[in-house]
């Protein structure tokens, strides 16, 4: 097969992927395109200032209560779904979910599974799992499939083709499946149609990801607006749910202003066109419907994230995509810069936990702290303040025990450590200051001309000729008396 | 030690010395700004369904077989699948009786696996009721059993719903309350909002992409 494996991916870390991605202009005015309209957007759908900050508040008092009570809510959430005829299976790693997974699939003897979106499964690698043990495995959201054709990733959690633009879906159509070329998207969507009606149809298994999984009901609530979320988790005789540890809430009503959160903050909608609450397999005198349902739970990495007070707050997260949407620099770079699964601000915080820092060493320092993706977080999360807390875990030294992150430290330079050591010293020393500002103004013109990669873009820096002190000495002095504003 | 143990070891071990958070759900959040007069709940309802292309039709409970018998002859649709044991099902199989121009009507009577191939390929329009509809976001809600099976407002083209207007809800905090969902729900509870549609391409929205094209909407004048 021909097969394509984006540039992006090829090139080892994240500030070369960057370079590339900024010099494409195709792909930078795709995003922006996309950006521009989603914020637009979202902004439509709050336009009650009151009413918004009600609801973000009340959100994250929703999950910071799950959150503080996460282990007997899991349990609960347990019990009750088997009681509804669910059977729920643990899984602390993705090799255990995906044996898991192929297990159930197995069992049945299944050679064809469609997948709905679900990023829990992209965390799994799922598709290459199955298709290494000749397991089909499908794509069914429209831009998942899109991906999966062009051998891609997802480039956003909620539009996972929005790198592309119509003419290059129709290429692709063209090429893999001998569709004439047509940059209708009416058109480009009904053939997407055509091929997954077929799927749904004859597929063993599908598979699902977990909007929120409520403890109260034993229920599985999904929301989605093609309906293969619901063909996937209907037509075929068994569904596999897969979802991580944190997505669990307490009880139904909790899910009312979730729901309202995630469909205004990810597409600006005041619902999707379908919810999907799922409590139990086909019943024996009902006629459709999976005759077997399974919920895998999924750590990954959430329990590190989990044993940190304030890094828990990543767990929060319901996944809407808004802080990427109105990020400054994944704008500008696109999801695919990132290299992992989840991108944008979400991903620079939940990555670190699943990865370790030292594979994602760059991921919470590409940002420049601007706050939008914490002011726009429909449940609050801080994440401007805890990039800044993950810079501090990876400049640790690797000694340093416990690592509150996994592969912490590493960005650890010892060269650096000590001139902050002397910087901060120079600033605690007022005889010493002095001496450091005296000659710093007076032997200005030795300053250096280069400044590593500082002035590849900007001036070198250089002392001015007197210091603020001195010039507020001066001020001070001829201004001595009256009122302290003239 | 298991999967499960480990992992709820870990959990435990991170929540040592705390307590849970206590539950401040303020539910005038959901429902105060989502409140309508009653006159006013087809309005809303209607509106934001249209903005989504549904179509909505409010006619009296007692000519709505006629209604649907127009509605799929302007469309050349030929059969309709509907639920003879419901109520609505004899409604509309008492209204067609007599008139030899009516479309075939059509029965989910065996598990899917009997008749798969044709539900997903030559059932060309279904029709079920509803147990409710929500004015704040325009959407159905569904509750599919034996008789009106889950795939019945997914697989055919075209999905025809019958919702009463006395059962419209402000919002959905209120219509979960009213209904006591919290004490049980069904294998499978839905609330439909439209028909399918993507805009994962460019962003450009496109209709009928896996579910219905076509989601029509009969409100019955009950009130």
């Amino acid at each position: 097969m021909n097969q394509r494996i984006p540039v992006t991916e090829l090139t080892s870390d994240f500030k070369s992927r960057a370079h590339d991605a900024l010099a494409d202009p195709q792909l930078r005015a795709n995003f922006r395109t996309a950006m521009d309209s989603l914020m637009r957007k979202r902004a439509d759908a709050f336009s009650d200032e009151a009413e918004r900050e009600g609801l973000r508040e009340l959100g994250n008092l929703i999950r910071a209560r799950s959150l503080s009570n996460l282990p007997d809510l899991l349990e609960q959430l347990e019990a009750r779904l088997t009681a509804n005829g669910i059977k729920v299976h643990w899984a602390e790693t993705t090799a255990q979910a995906n044996e898991i997974v192929h297990g159930i699939i197995e069992a049945r003897n299944g050679r064809q599974v469609v997948k709905g979106k679900s990023m829990v499964s992209e965390e799994m690698e799922m598709n290459d799992y199955l298709a290494d043990r000749d397991i089909e495995c499908l794509e069914s959201d429209m831009g998942e499939y899109i991906v999966q054709l062009d051998h891609e990733k997802p480039s956003h959690i909620i539009m996972p083709a929005i790198h592309k633009n119509a003419r290059q879906v129709s290429q692709l159509f063209n090429e893999k499946l001998g569709e004439p070329v047509s940059e209708d998207v009416d058109e480009l969507i009904q053939t997407g149609r055509r091929i997954l009606r077929r799927k749904f149809l004859e597929a063993d298994v599908g598979v699902s990801g977990v909007n929120f999984a409520i403890a109260e009901t034993g229920t599985l609530l999904l929301v989605e607006n093609e309906g293969n979320g619901r063909m996937s988790t209907t037509a075929p005789p068994v569904h596999i749910a897969v979802t991580g540890i944190e997505k669990v809430v307490s009880n139904l009503r909790d899910v009312v202003p979730l729901l309202s959160l995630l469909t205004r903050s990810a597409l600006g909608q005041p619902i999707t066109t379908y919810v999907n609450m799922i409590s139990g397999p086909r019943k024996p005198d009902e006629l459709d419907g999976p005759e077997e349902v399974h919920l895998v739970l999924l750590d990954n990495g959430r329990t590190g994230a989990f044993a940190d007070a304030q890094l828990r707050q990543t767990l929060n997260c319901i996944r809407c995509g808004a802080c990427m949407n109105h990020c400054p620099v994944y704008t500008r770079v696109g999801g695919h810069t990132y290299g992992e699964v989840y991108p944008g601000p979400i991903g620079k915080i939940v990555t670190p936990h699943m990865v370790g820092l030292d594979r994602v060493p760059d991921h919470p320092s590409a940002s420049s702290l601007c706050g939008a993706c914490g002011e726009v977080c429909p449940v609050k999360i801080p994440i401007p303040e805890l990039l800044q807390r993950l810079r501090q875990e990876n400049v640790q030294s690797p000694q340093h025990e416990p690592k509150a992150v996994k592969g912490a430290g590493s960005k650890y330079s010892r060269k650096e450590r000590m001139i902050w050591r002397s910087w901060q010293w120079l600033n605690t020393q007022p005889a010493l200051y002095r001496l450091f500002l005296w000659g710093a103004t007076r032997f200005r013109g030795l300053a250096p001309k280069r400044v590593g990669p500082w002035t590849e873009n900007h001036s070198a820096p250089v002392p001015a000729r007197r210091s603020l002190h001195d010039l507020a000495r001066d001020h001070l002095s001829t201004n001595a008396v009256g009122d302290p504003r003239t | 030690m298991s999967a499960r143990s480990t992992i709820l070891n870990k959990l435990r071990a991170g929540l040592a010395g705390t307590s849970p958070r206590p539950d401040e759900f303020d539910a005038s959040l959901v429902t105060e700004p989502w409140r309508y007069p009653p006159q006013e709940r087809v309005a809303r309802l209607r509106t934001l369904m249209e903005a989504v292309h549904t179509e909505v039709h409010e006619i009296p409970q007692a000519n709505w077989p006629d209604v649907v018998a127009q509605l799929l002859s302007q469309r050349d649709i030929g059969s309709l699948l509907y639920a003879p044991a419901t109520a609505h099902g004899q409604q509309l199989e008492r209204a067609w009786r007599d008139r030899p121009d009516c479309p075939e009507l059509r029965v989910y009577d065996r598990p899917v696996e009997a008749w798969k191939e044709e539900l997903f390929n030559d059932v060309p329009a279904s029709l079920t009721g509803t147990v409710g509809g929500i004015a704040a976001t325009g959407s159905l809600v569904l509750w599919p059993d034996r008789h009106e099976p889950r795939l019945m407002s997914l697989v055919p083209p075209v999905h025809i719903a019958l919702l009463r207007a006395s059962e419209i809800h402000d919002n959905f905090y209120d219509l979960m309350t009213a209904q006591n969902w919290a004490a049980g729900l069904p294998t499978n509870a839905l609330l439909v909002s439209g028909p399918s549609k993507t805009a994962d391409i460019e962003q450009v929205l496109a209709y009928g992409a896996h579910g219905p094209k076509e989601l029509i909407v009969l409100v019955l004048e009950d009130v």
